[in-house]
């Protein structure tokens, strides 16, 4: 037997978290950047995304249904451990902190925003282009709900892509993983400029 | 250097494993060198607390008293550690003493460590030889593995890293890291090596190397300096690899 029921979830709820979720977060902050180019360089980049083939199928396995595996699988381990950096403050508890609570804020924020975006463009009431965000990102509480969500995400990647390397096995020595740890932070970094320098472009128009 | 000088301790204390806790302090004389285990042989000689009330001695478990034992251990300070090698000149007064919180109490200090008894034969941590006839010597170990398995050998259960680990609790049924280790250990070994496949079957579920959540507290707490991320990192390693040779196919 290739293990439990309970082993298989949590390779596939980690396998996911990368293949195909993390993928995707860089697909879509690099097709939203265009938007650092102007409305027209954005609507190109959008709709060429919009309009793939088979697009249902892309949406449902590469997007949907990993990401409510993940998302309520996550939430299930995040309440299932005791938080105690307060007896414990080493910076791997301080991560292992942080991955559980960007995980509950990125369920909220993704949930929030594919409300606003992809099913609000589903059901005909509004229509994607770069007016869209811009209507929403000009609304200040928007602008820092996306904020934190950005980096929430960003960072629940980033750490998530450490421990995964842990969790198949690939990096197995101290050094490994302490290298992997700045691997994982100028991953962040990147992808929080990416996404939130997109989001400054649609608030202020810079 | 005559003077009198007493040393403070805030126990907490349990009558039974059902009973409500409380916090009883004591003052005992100091003498040189004194460790947290002859601070409490002391007030069991002279079951007095610091009010001057006549009360029950305090109950804790020891044994080899030089921390290879690993049975005294107890949170020192908010510190979990063995009260052995807890030395009185290194600890802030008052001194304060509980009982572990993973394990059930069975009475003061002394807790039931079962259930990391229980996780070692889950995870089959020994070598079967049936002992029906000379199997006479096993292979050789090269020296570089004997060293670094010598270090997962000095294991003593005494429970400080499932005390430390955020995953260890009443919600999750996570074994914690020094039975996983064990995996790793006899694994490692040559004859063991021959049932490495069960050992690690028995460890592919959130019992075992799946409830781990990498907060990596327990490397930062062995007081035999264990390294047990590692061995962790390197079980992820062989399940992934032994769900591969199950589900695909391999001759094992
Ligand atoms: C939708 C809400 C989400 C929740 C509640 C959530 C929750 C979690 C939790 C609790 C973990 C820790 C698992 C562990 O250490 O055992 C985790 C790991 C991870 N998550 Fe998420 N997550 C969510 C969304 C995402 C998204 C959108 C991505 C990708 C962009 C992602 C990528 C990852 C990665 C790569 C890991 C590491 C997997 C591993 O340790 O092997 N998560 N997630
Ligand atoms: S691994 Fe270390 S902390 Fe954990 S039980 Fe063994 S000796 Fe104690
Ligand atoms: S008495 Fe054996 S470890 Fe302390």
């Amino acid at each position: 037997m290739a293990g439990s029921r309970g082993y298989v979830n949590r390779r596939l709820h980690s396998l996911l978290g990368v293949i195909p979720l993390g993928v995707f977060l860089f697909q879509h902050l690099t097709t939203n950047f265009f938007a650092t180019r102007g409305p027209e360089a954005f609507n190109t980049a959008a709709h060429l995304i919009e309009g793939l083939p088979y697009r249902y199928v892309l949406e449902i396995f590469i997007i949907f249904l990993p990401l409510l595996f993940h998302g309520i699988y996550g939430v299930y381990i995040a309440f299932q451990s005791n938080f105690n950096v307060n007896r414990q403050g080493y910076f791997r508890n301080w991560m292992f902190v942080l991955q559980r609570i960007t995980g509950i804020l990125t369920l909220i924020f993704v949930a929030w925003h594919i409300w606003e975006t992809r099913v609000a463009i589903g059901f005909g009431w509004e229509e994607l282009n770069y007016q869209l965000m811009e209507d929403i990102l000009t609304q200040p509480f928007f602008f820092w709900f996306y904020i934190v969500g950005i980096l929430s995400v960003t960072f629940h990647f980033a750490n998530g892509l450490w421990s995964f390397f842990v969790s198949w096995g690939i990096t197995v020595t101290p050094r490994s993983q302490r290298i992997m740890t700045y691997v994982s932070l100028v991953v962040f970094l990147a992808l929080a400029y990416i996404g939130v320098r997109t989001v400054i472009q649609f608030a202020y128009g810079v | 250097m005559s003077e009198e000088k007493n040393i403070t301790l805030i126990v907490t204390r349990q009558d039974d494993p059902e009973s409500e806790p409380y916090k009883e302090t004591f003052s005992v004389p100091y003498r040189q060198n004194m460790n947290v285990i002859s601070a409490l042989m002391e007030i069991r000689r002279n079951p007095v607390n610091a009010d001057g009330e006549a009360t029950t001695p305090i109950f804790w478990e020891m044994g080899c008293l030089e921390e290879v034992c690993g049975a005294c251990s107890m949170v020192i300070n908010g510190e979990p550690r063995q009260s052995c090698t807890a030395l009185v000149d290194q600890l802030e007064q008052p001194i304060k003493l509980e009982p572990m919180t993973t394990f059930p109490v069975v009475r003061d200090l002394a807790v039931d460590r079962a259930r990391m008894f229980d996780s070692l034969k889950k995870v089959k941590a020994w070598v079967p030889i049936d002992g029906t006839y000379d199997l006479g010597p096993g292979p050789r170990v090269a020296e570089t593995k004997r060293q670094w398995a010598y270090e997962l050998s000095k294991c003593m259960t005494c429970g400080v890293c499932l005390e430390a680990c955020p995953n260890v609790n009443s919600k999750s049924d996570f074994i914690g890291p020094a039975a996983l280790s064990q995996v790793r250990l006899f694994n490692s070994h040559p004859t063991g090596e021959m049932h490495k496949s069960e050992r690690l079957q028995s460890i592919m579920d959130e019992e075992g190397i799946m409830g781990c959540g990498n907060a990596q507290n327990c490397v930062e707490v062995c007081p035999k300096g264990i390294p047990l991320t590692t061995s962790l990192a390197a079980l992820y390693r062989d399940t992934a690899l032994e769900s591969f040779k199950s589900f695909f196919g391999s001759d094992r």
